[in-house]
């Protein structure tokens, strides 16, 4: 572990900002694959901290209640050493009526050097970074990019099957609502990979053929041969009665099981960014069974935000706009 | 009265007449007194001579749709900020629509901006009357004493009336009047929760759409309820391909009908909005391209009557926010002229056609003795240098709000002076003639 982040030797990473998955070239993905992939084993050491970031301040903006996504990117900052700090919500005076731009120009005048923020409008991630002067990392902004999860899927696909390119990866279910399916849909997408869209057509957004390579509304089709099944969650107490008429019906048509499971390769892997609504978009035995790598999802996302991280913030003479 | 004015040496641009050709224009008494072919056969005593050499002169132009701040929002806009910001524009009257705090839904209202405007604002404002109590869409307002406090047509604003059963009625009842409803056709089932137009783009940005039958699924019950009650329908602002296909076949069945469209859907499209550019958020969404063509053929054909501003000015406190929180609605009485004028310089549609919608149709909608260039009819007319280029910059916009959707775009056309009823409202500052 002479160098974990990799800094010698390398090009600097050429944005300040991780708004989106849309940003990057296919070479500036695959460089943070990479440099995720070498971070992997700092969590495995007895001391697991880095000292790349240290004396840096991380603010985690989080306008959505978010468990696990949070204590990723708080855990990731940690690990490099920065000092990290969660507004939440309901302490903040966002509630109070105050606007996300006054908000951005009160955090900058604390001078972080990263803010990772979630909220609930796309674009809204985009708009705050217009008016800080550090860096902003995207953690989901509406149902527009997701980028950190896009690479911790990706990672763990290349972990698993050796390889992304040529591979076909399933996304399945609320489409339309997802920024997880966005994100994804741009990297595969740049990647080569080719990607099908499952759902029914109510939750499938007007032009998705522009993202994906394919679009199913028989999951059995979409299944077909399939290398990845990504699920995603659904929004079930809004969707129910609008957007799918049950959960009972969704689960049968558009849920997980072993049946429709079959018909994708006998060495496909389950996937789900989480959280997991069990006996909804998937059977419990499959999410916990032995193709599911989603616990392995969630250790990838450490590395990745790591990563991420330790691009944008390690070296101030590599920052560029 | 103030001293008669010849504007001579012009390029006399009139709808109403269908002339264009070189003539000169006679001023007195707040009227048009005479109309000249070739050089002006001398200029009576103590008139001001106006040398409009490489301009043309046009009746100054009807706005169908102005959004104010007065009353309830003055730090938005007020009469006399909006006056301004139309009189350089070359926008001699505008309808003000009733969307205000209170909302212009009683006889009271309607004199009370009658008279604030009569004493703030240098253009004519005419108050358009709610169809509905409150806009709530449930409850007709007194339309017979709307009309004779002065109401010049009937609207909801931005608001659209879900119910046919209320709307039916509406028209009706305003048929007794003879008063034209002017409608914006939105289905609130079906735009949702959306912010921009449904598609590709909406779909790439997370943002949710809203379809295109939103507009013509209740355009074809507007149109059928208004053949159904012989009441005037004015469309107030179509944008999509399909809503020409309903108004073209509307015009062939039957008359008392026409159609609106806001500048910003012949001049921009969907594209204009990505990355979350909230000036761009509007009220109907800026469409696809294919659907902006379609609009400068409706324009053309004559399925589109009339061109309006939508000038909704908004403070940077409701624009400056994530695009689905933000408010619609962008400003536009100084650029109307100048952007409809792209439309010209890039071929698409005639001068006469652009200034026609903008002059005539709307008088002819709204019964104005404006809106033309008649012996006898008010001295309404601007001065515009069709070639002048120009770029919108937020320092130099007279409206009190700055929400423009054409924030650092390159225009071509400036009005150069503006009168109403025969008085200066407005001179451009690199026009050395005017007012001399």
């Amino acid at each position: 572990m002479a160098d974990p982040a990799g800094h010698s030797g390398k090009r600097p990473f050429p944005h300040r900002n991780l708004l989106g998955i849309s940003q990057l070239n296919q070479y500036e993905i695959l460089d943070l694959i990479d440099r995720a992939e070498r971070m992997i084993p700092v969590s495995h050491q007895p001391r697991k901290t880095l000292s790349t970031l240290s004396g840096k301040t991380q603010i985690n903006l989080f306008f959505e209640p978010s468990t696990r996504t949070q204590a990723s990117f708080e855990i990731a900052g940690k690990r490099l050493g920065a000092q990290v700090t969660n507004m939440s919500v309901k302490t903040s005076s966002v509630t109070k009526g105050e606007t996300l731009v006054d908000t951005a120009t009160t955090l900058n005048a604390m001078q972080p050097d990263v803010i990772i923020v979630r909220h609930p409008a796309a674009g809204a991630v985009e708009l705050l970074s217009q008016k800080v002067g550090c860096s902003v990392i995207n953690a989901g902004d509406g149902a527009h990019e997701h980028p950190t999860q896009a690479l911790l899927d990706a990672l763990t696909i290349r972990q698993h099957k050796g390889r992304l390119s040529g591979l076909t990866v399933a996304i399945c279910g609320d489409i339309a609502n997802s920024r997880v399916a966005r994100s994804n849909l741009l990297l595969l997408g740049a990647l080569q990979v080719r990607t099908r869209v499952v759902a029914p057509k109510t939750l499938l957004p007007r032009g998705v053929e522009a993202l994906a390579t394919e679009v199913f509304t028989d999951m059995r089709e979409g299944l077909k041969g399939a290398d990845v099944v990504m699920m995603l969650r659904l929004q079930h107490e809004r969707a129910a009665g609008r957007l799918i008429p049950s959960v009972r019906e969704y689960y049968r048509f558009y849920g997980l099981d072993e049946e429709k499971l079959s018909l994708a390769k006998p060495d496909a892997i389950v996937m789900h960014p989480g959280p997991m609504n069990r006996g909804v978009e998937i059977d419990p035995a499959i999410a916990d069974g032995p193709r599911s790598v989603i616990t392995h999802q969630v250790e990838m996302g450490v590395a990745v935000r790591m990563a991420v991280l330790d691009a944008l913030l390690a070296d101030p003479s590599q920052v560029a706009a | 009265m103030s001293a008669p004015i010849v504007i001579a040496n012009a390029r006399i641009v009139d709808p109403a007449s269908n002339t264009d050709r070189r003539g000169a224009v006679l001023v007195a008494d707040g009227r048009i007194e005479g109309l000249a072919e070739g050089a002006p056969q001398g200029v009576p005593d103590g008139a001001t001579l106006i040398d409009a050499r490489g301009l043309v002169v046009a009746p100054g132009l009807i706005d169908m749709r102005v959004f104010t701040g007065e009353p309830g929002h003055e730090y938005r806009e007020t009469l006399a900020t909006a006056g301004e910001a139309a009189a350089a524009g070359g926008v001699t009257s505008f309808v003000l629509m009733p969307d205000t705090t209170p909302t212009v839904d009683d006889g009271a209202i309607v004199d009370f901006i009658i008279r604030r405007a009569a004493a703030t604002a240098k253009v004519n404002i005419l108050p358009a009357a709610a169809i509905t109590r409150g806009l709530r869409g449930e409850e007709i307002t007194e339309f017979g004493l709307l009309k004779e406090a002065g109401a010049v047509c009937l609207a909801d604003g931005r608001r659209s009336i879900q119910s046919a059963g209320l709307l039916r009625a509406a028209m009706s009842y305003a048929a007794n009047f003879d008063m034209v409803v002017v409608h914006h056709a939105a289905d609130a089932s079906l735009t949702g929760d959306g912010v921009m137009n449904e598609g590709t783009l909406a779909t790439i940005s997370g943002l949710k759409g809203m379809p295109l039958e939103a507009e013509t699924i209740p355009l074809a019950r507007d149109l059928q309820l208004a053949s159904l009650t012989s009441v005037r329908y004015h469309a107030a602002q179509v944008s999509t391909a399909g809503s020409i296909e309903l108004m073209t076949a509307a015009k062939r069945r039957g008359t008392g009908i026409s159609a609106g469209i806001s500048i910003n859907n012949l001049a921009l499209n969907e594209n204009d909005v990505a990355p979350y550019r909230t000036f761009f958020k509007l009220s109907p969404p800026l469409r696809s391209e294919d659907d902006r063509q379609a609009m400068i053929e409706g324009l053309k054909s004559g399925a589109i009557d009339t061109i309006h501003s939508a000038h909704d000015p908004q403070d940077s406190e409701v624009k400056r926010q994530p695009f689905a929180e933000a408010s619609e609605g962008a400003i536009g009485l100084e650029t109307l002229l100048a952007a409809a004028m792209r439309l010209v310089h890039s071929g698409d549609v005639p001068l006469m056609t652009v200034l026609r919608a903008m002059t005539l149709r709307p008088a002819e909608i709204l019964g104005l003795a404006s809106g033309r260039l008649a012996v006898g009819a008010p001295a309404d007319i601007i001065l515009v240098d069709p070639d002048y280029p120009w770029i919108v910059t937020e320092k130099d916009i007279v409206s009190r709000s700055h929400n423009t959707a054409f924030e650092g775009a390159r225009l071509q056309g400036a009005v150069m002076q503006t009168f109403v009823a025969g008085r200066s409202v407005f001179r451009h500052a690199h026009w050395p003639e005017g007012g001399k």
